[in-house]
């Protein structure tokens, strides 16, 4: 089969941007005599690349074992934070009492960073793990919130009225009406929390020194191997971009359905 | 005392700052097993007093009581069908019309549950579409659902809220004719409050008309009996001195209410639409 022409436009398009961005980043390693060229931070790394899965050291590990650490931890804080964060979002939809009561808390709280949250978790749980979850799920858990409350007063006074001359019960307006109605507010909370859980991963291993990419990132920057950060960077924009991809894919078939 | 008693209920709403009344001092009463549709313009505030009758809304004044309670909320052993169907996308036909046998008839067995719902949604015909979602159906196929779903929960009230508004001109007609047949072919009376705007649908299904003047402020006119035997057709309804008679009646009391409009006190609202089904003959004749 001929590509057509917007097949061509279609796969060279992003694939020209990412050649001028490669472009900006050599000339800018021209002039700073720190920053490696693209050359020299892929055959610094070739080795955490090509071997992704090699354990040599507690931070000197394979790319993919560093990614999988961070990616366990992020699992944890995301689905702590969204095990709160979903109950909690439906309840404020439900009531408007609550949400008066809550929301001005709420937007205060979410402007907060994963760098102001570590410190406290660090006080409160003494120990790094469980200072990271409680980081991330504090960090990622409002977009859910929001969007879930959102998806419920969304909800078209048709679907209410169905529940009145039905007399459902309370537990059966929540399961046939609220939570179907609602799930795909509460999808589109789920990516945009999974997003910013993967943002503070990063801020949380920097701070803790725990082994992960952001970990590693921190670790080498202190040991002058300036490669592996930008190796570390583009891990981590890579595993984010597939992660919110995955989140869209179960959001547009929950949508189709 | 009549089985519904509708004993002048006004409702108004905020309109921005003003205030709009759309029903004022409405009194209607409705016998046990009988079939009353509220003919009346589009907007003219019918779908408020059906809510309010149903339930669904409480009125500003005034009291609608139903086998002799007062009604407070949606009463049990009630059916509505609404205009823009209101199923639940998320549920298949049957499961749709499952869900309200079993919110309805709970102490029945599960299986004698199922076998309701398939039968009511196979009574419609639509027993091949049963697995299907709603936005899988057409509009009619859609609030043949919403009917089975009504009748399926076996109500002794049954409020008709403009059920084929929404619907295409034959599509429209042919379902007035099915629920005709389904609605004499009920063991039970059914106690039946039809919305509608076209006259020839009240005169198909009513053992009474009730003409709604137009709003703001509507309220009813006198009640048209139509002494025709059912199940009527459509085809017989055109020649049946009857039926003209009635239809007459109907067609005069409600362009009479367009033609001597009452002094509005209240925030006078533009007529956006004077749904001219309501009047089939006016340019004929």
């Amino acid at each position: 089969m001929v590509p057509s022409v917007r097949d061509i436009g279609r796969l060279c398009l992003p694939l020209s941007g990412v050649v001028l961005i490669g472009l900006i980043w050599f000339a800018a390693s021209r002039s700073v005599p720190d920053l490696p060229s693209p050359a020299r931070t892929w055959n610094e790394s070739k080795s955490y690349v090509l071997q992704p899965f090699d354990k040599r050291g507690e931070m000197d590990q394979g790319i993919g074992r560093l990614a999988y650490y961070s990616l366990v931890r992020v699992s944890k804080g995301f689905l702590l934070g969204i095990a709160l964060a979903t109950p909690l979002g439906l309840l404020l939809g439900v009531s408007p009492t609550l949400h008066r009561m809550f929301d001005p808390v709420i937007q205060i709280l979410r402007p907060i960073s994963p760098l102001a949250w570590l410190p406290l978790g660090l006080v409160v749980f003494r120990k790094s793990e469980p200072a990271a979850m409680f980081a991330i799920a504090v960090c990622s858990m409002w977009p859910t919130v929001i969007n879930s409350a959102a998806g419920v007063r969304a909800i078209p006074q048709d679907y209410w009225n169905v529940a009145k001359v039905l007399h459902l019960s309370r537990f059966m307006t929540f399961t046939k009406i609220v939570v179907p109605a609602t799930l795909p507010y509460i999808f589109t909370g789920y990516r945009l929390s999974l997003g910013i859980a993967w943002l503070v991963i990063v801020a949380s291993e920097m701070l803790t020194g725990t082994p992960g990419i952001g970990g590693f990132l921190w670790q080498e920057y202190n040991s002058l191997i300036y490669a592996h950060i930008l190796l570390a960077i583009i891990t981590i924009g890579l595993i984010g971009f597939a992660l919110d991809r995955l989140m869209g894919l179960a959001e547009s078939r929950l949508r189709a359905a | 005392m009549a089985y519904i008693d509708v004993s002048s209920v006004s409702k108004a709403f905020a309109a921005g700052r003003a205030v709009r009344c759309v029903l004022e001092d409405v009194t209607l009463s409705v016998e046990r097993g009988e079939f009353v549709s509220i003919v009346g313009f589009m907007g003219c505030g019918k779908s408020t007093l059906l809510s309010i009758i149903a339930g669904l809304m409480p009125p500003d004044a005034g009291e609608v009581r139903l086998g002799g309670e007062l009604v407070r909320g949606v009463r049990p052993k009630t059916a509505i069908v609404f205009q823009n169907y209101s199923l639940l996308p998320w549920l298949t036909a049957l499961e749709n019309v499952h869900l309200a046998v079993a919110a309805a008839l709970p102490m029945w067995p599960r299986e004698r549950q199922a076998t309701q719902a398939r039968w009511y949604l196979e009574k419609v015909g639509l027993a091949s579409a049963a697995d299907r979602r709603p936005h899988q159906l057409s509009g009619g196929m859609r609030q043949r659902v919403a009917i089975a779903r009504a009748l399926a929960t076996e109500p002794d009230v049954l409020f008709l809220d403009d059920p084929f508004g929404a619907l295409d001109a034959l599509t429209r007609a042919n379902l007035q004719q099915e629920l005709a047949q389904l609605c004499s072919a009920e063991a039970r009376p059914v106690t039946t409050i039809m919305i509608t705007n076209s006259v020839e649908e009240a005169l198909l299904l009513s053992d009474r008309i009730v003409p709604m003047t137009h709003g703001p402020r509507a309220t009813l006119g006198r009640p048209v009996a139509v002494a025709i035997p059912k199940p009527r057709t459509l085809a017989q309804l055109v020649h049946d001195e009857h039926a003209r008679h009635s239809r007459a009646r109907v067609v005069e009391s409600l362009t009479a209410s367009v033609r001597r409009p009452r002094r509005l006190q209240c925030t006078p609202q533009p007529v956006e639409d004077i749904g001219l089904t309501a009047v089939p003959n006016r340019s004929g004749a």
